[in-house]
């Protein structure tokens, strides 16, 4: 199952540097799109690809791209997706820092598919040190000829610029992202109009994540058929899985999608199993938003079938044995971990960034803070648990973007899978005032 | 959770004279250039880093209307930015800003206790700054590093698997030297290859 | 022109019409409830979430539901759609939740606060509130902050509608406020100190929803209830001159633009109308001022509509 695109040779001593990225075959794809195919071409073997958004909402790339308004006389723009900050992925900074060119060559061949001559990339203001290192990237980039005016002699102009955010999580929500790039607050924008049609600076644009682009080049040079046939049913190619929490190994790995979840976690090739010869407790599948799965259900199904690391296979079952790929943000809680303290810790972030501009979102996520806090420390009561359930309930799809539904899925799926914990909490106020993270099973086995 | 006394206290224009150095307008100019012709509001962020950096680590109502002039926008609409994004700080802070992950994937791996232990070392609190102006502390939510919990920055770097001797280590370095040291490099990248 | 069925009236109305639009067209039970959408304010809307309806057939074209709510404010309508407001338990149900999120940190001091009678909120928690409240938490608050002699701010009954800064934007040239900080801390503020004074800021008292922008001149003079509002108009070189002036007597008490049924005025005025001719002789008088039915000026509208829970509130406890 060894199969790499986008940290293909990533091992390469100078992979970050144009030369030596060349040298591996770098940047044929642009050759090959910009000289021997038309635009729509390349937006046709993207369809046929089967690439969906490596972002978290896993939505068919090439899709995407053909909502774009062909119509409009406006310029289009190319956004790339690089705020990345959902709590557990970390795929995206790997990449930048390691294959920065990796992510250009897949900006040129989109946005010369999207006839865009303009692309942002959009880095979250924490990774300011990647902007020093794609700046560097790009600058080769027009000193070998590959980005500016009338690029490899084929009449295609694109200038790529790297804009930095300043630290806000929901920019990472494309609409909120183009406001931001706008210059303005990241309240996201109601939608429709879609961004396809009316994106930065009302023209249209195609917002896409980092990981998404990067598997353009590949798509290009060896066609669409070629990358569905990599993976398992509608889960086409492979993904970058960044593993944290308690196992041996964190990191990211690139697995082909289908990859077996137990194989993932208990090989040494990958990560390694739980840290310290502990038993896993529940893996959070793809960032911090997604649901929940305690261990039998993160390793099989509800069916008994073996759970695999794709988007199907890991939504089997719904959100009452499933959960969902998301932007492959994989963590993993060992028998030691206080899931009640772990959802406090989730809804207190995202009551921190919440933008605040609509109701549910605004009031509901601190409403949930509050409560899990009280239950946190000692001070919760039975009909709290229920409470909960029910302002998750009352947020989730009743908000203007997805930060909502992100913020209560975490709440409603740590209830529903270890309600005995929290009724835990209540039960013993005093035991549960003392613990910190990591020794919560050694009080409930008394 | 937080606080729900909310002083947001109103600021103070001092009239004090900002300028930028030559130089600095020129590096404006470039990232005005990047967006179409009457779009120089998107600079806004990056123009807002600049100032920040140039003007003493914070912002101020001063060089935020300065910066409101240079981009033909109303101050409010600077305002309303700054106070949006949590790394514009409003407030003066120290030379080293240090801010410790306290999100999730880095609290069951022990950012907890390296939170503890610096507010110890450095007596302050979360959200203060020492007597000597070098250390701010702040409490974070995600860094994006959760691969390598538990995880700080300093300004600009990222400081990962952190533990006590680290700790030590950072800060004593920190102290000594004027520059702001690169940290080693991270062993999860090589175990990758 | 399009057609619409909105819980079982179907209409006919321009391309372009929004939800709520055609359903005030159709008016009655099936206009939803909206706190922050402003139709007389561009880009207003979308926010408060009181208005979600659930498009049970996206259009003739498109007969597939739409998966979510929608905002009635700012959805277009569509030939052949579907739309359920009150007929929909799940939109009831979602109005509830939002009317609960609204008013969890907002203070309830009605007692003391001058739009109570023609406060939004209150009408918005009487028709779809709960009568008991669920949380415990201790409430937001803010420090008040002074914008002027004109108007009074009260941060925390604001329930960040955006109208005002809408408002300051589009009918003013100098926009001094706007909302600052982020989630639940965000908050209207001016950042620096200074008051919001220009012709027309004054309209900002007559398009919030709540309390959080009351007239200070007026400040504790009288309850709304007490004052006869009448329609009268002046010569003004700034706006139209069109406004209601609220009288106890021959005495002027305060001076506001016209609003329609939905509460949203109708014309802009400018700040000399609206605060210094205070005397009745300033005025025209045009008539009497149609008063809306849900006004608690219009006596006994809700008394077709007592609610058991409401005259009892401890029986549902004690049972």
């Amino acid at each position: 199952m060894e199969r790499k695109i986008i940290l293909e040779n990533n091992d390469i001593e100078g992979i970050r540097f144009l030369d030596v990225y060349r040298q591996n075959g770098g940047y044929q794809s642009v050759e090959k799109a910009l000289k021997t195919m038309t635009p729509d071409e390349v937006v046709s073997e993207v369809k046929t690809s089967g690439l969906r958004g490596r972002g978290g909402a896993g939505f068919p790339t090439g899709l995407k791209w053909s909502f774009i308004d062909k119509k409009s006389n406006n310029p289009r723009y190319l956004v790339c997706n690089a705020d990345e900050s959902e709590p557990g992925t970390f795929k995206d900074r790997y990449l930048m820092e390691r294959i920065p060119h990796r992510l250009l060559e897949g900006m040129i061949c989109s946005s010369y598919a999207l006839g865009a001559n303009t692309a942002y990339i959009y880095v979250r203001g924490e990774y300011k040190y990647i902007v020093g290192i794609l700046n560097e990237a790009i600058k080769e980039c027009y000193k070998n000829g590959l980005l500016g005016k009338n690029i490899l002699g084929s009449h295609y102009d694109l200038d790529i610029y790297v804009h930095c955010g300043a630290g806000a999580y929901i920019c990472g929500e494309e609409t909120a992202l183009l406001e931001s790039l706008e210059g303005k607050r990241g309240n996201p924008r109601l939608k429709p109009p879609f961004p396809a049609v009316k994106g930065l600076y009302d023209c249209p644009t195609v917002v896409n994540n980092v990981e998404t682009l990067a598997n353009i080049g590949w798509i290009v040079n060896h066609g669409g058929e070629s990358f569905a046939k990599i993976g398992i049913g509608k889960s086409t190619g492979t993904k970058l899985i960044s593993a944290c929490g308690h196992i041996n190994k964190p990191g990211v790995y690139e697995i082909e999608l289908g990859f077996p979840v137990e194989e993932f976690l208990y090989s040494e090739a990958y990560c390694g199993g739980i840290k310290n010869g502990k038993e896993l407790k529940a893996v959070i599948p793809g960032g911090s938003s997604v649901p929940i799965l305690p261990k039998e259900l993160i390793l099989n199904t509800l069916k008994g079938e073996k759970r695999l690391l794709s988007y199907e296979s890991l939504a089997d079952g719904g959100f009452e044995s499933g959960s969902m790929l998301g932007s492959g943000g994989f963590i993993v809680y060992d028998e030691d971990d206080c899931i009640v303290r772990n959802t406090y810790n989730f809804s207190r972030f995202y009551h921190h960034e919440s933008c605040g501009q609509c109701s549910p979102c605004r009031e509901g996520t601190s409403w949930m803070d509050s409560v899990l806090y009280r239950i946190e420390n000692g001070n919760g009561r039975m009909k709290d648990i229920d409470l909960l359930v029910n302002i998750a309930s009352h947020i989730e799809g009743n908000t203007i973007c997805p930060l909502g539904d992100a913020s209560a899925w975490p709440v409603a799926a740590a209830i529903r899978h270890f309600r005995n914990e929290f009724e835990f909490h209540v039960e013993h106020p005093d035991i549960v005032r003392n613990i910190k993270h990591g020794s919560i099973l050694q009080y409930t086995n008394k | 959770m937080s606080d729900k006394q909310f002083k947001h206290k109103l600021y103070v224009k001092k009239n004090k004279e900002v300028s930028f150095t030559a130089d600095t307008l020129a590096k404006i100019e470039t990232v005005i250039s990047h967006y179409p012709e009457g779009q120089q509001k998107s600079a806004l962020i990056p123009v807002l880093q600049i100032a920040q950096e140039e003007l003493g680590g914070s912002l101020n109502v001063d060089s935020m209307d300065y910066v409101a002039g240079l981009l033909h926008i109303t101050p409010i609409e600077v305002y309303e930015v700054a106070t949006f994004y949590s790394q514009f700080y409003l407030e003066p802070v120290g030379k080293y800003v240090i801010e410790v992950c306290q999100t999730g994937p880095c609290a069951i791996c022990g950012g907890e206790d390296i939170m503890h232990y610096l507010e110890e070392k450095l007596h302050i609190k979360v959200g203060e700054t020492t007597e000597d102006n070098l250390f701010s502390l702040k409490g974070v939510e995600c860094l994006g590093a959760c691969g390598s919990a538990p995880v700080m920055q300093v300004n600009t770097e990222f400081y990962e698997f952190l533990n006590i001797e680290k700790i030590d280590e950072i800060i004593a370095t920190l102290r000594n030297t004027s520059e702001l040291t690169k940290p080693e490099s991270l062993s999860w990248k090589e175990r990758l290859s | 022109m399009v057609k619409v069925t909105i819980d079982n009236h179907t209409i006919e109305v321009a391309e372009g019409t929004t939800i709520l639009q055609a359903a005030r067209l159709i008016g009655g039970d099936v206009v939803p409830p909206a706190m922050c959408y402003h139709s007389k304010l561009k880009n207003s809307g979308g926010k408060c979430r009181t208005c979600m309806v659930k498009v049970s057939q996206g259009s003739t074209k498109d007969p597939r539901p739409m998966p979510k709510l929608v905002a009635s404010c700012r959805t277009e309508v569509m030939d052949g759609m579907v739309v359920q407001n009150i007929t929909s338990p799940e939109v009831v149900d979602a109005r509830k939740a939002v009317v609960e999120f609204l008013l969890i940190n907002h203070p309830l001091d009605c007692p003391v606060c001058d739009q109570a009678g023609e406060c939004d909120l209150q009408n918005l928690s009487y028709e779809h509130g709960s009568n008991t409240s669920r949380f415990e938490e201790e409430k937001r608050t803010y420090e008040t902050i002074n914008i002027g002699n004109l108007i009074q701010f009260h941060p925390n009954r604001c329930i960040l509608c955006y109208r005002c800064v809408y408002a300051a934007e589009q009918l003013t040239d100098n926009r001094v406020h706007g909302v600052l900080y982020r989630g639940e801390k965000s908050e209207i503020s001016t950042f620096i100190q200074q008051a919001i004074e220009n012709d027309f800021s004054g309209n900002m008292i007559d398009v919030c929803p709540v309390g959080a922008l009351t007239d200070k001149p007026f400040r504790f003079k009288n309850r709304v209830w007490f004052l006869k509002p009448m329609e009268a108009h002046r010569t003004c070189s700034k706006c139209s001159g069109k406004v209601t002036i609220w009288l106890r007597g021959q005495e002027v008490y305060r001076v506001t633009g016209r609003k329609d049924k939905y509460g949203e005025v109708e014309d802009f005025i400018c700040n000399e109308c609206r605060f210094e001719k205070m005397n009745s002789s300033d005025w025209t008088i045009d008539g009497p001022r149609t008063i809306e039915t849900s006004s608690v000026i219009n006596q006994n509208y809700y008394a077709k509509k007592i609610n058991p829970h409401v005259i009892n509130p401890l029986k549902e406890k004690m049972e």
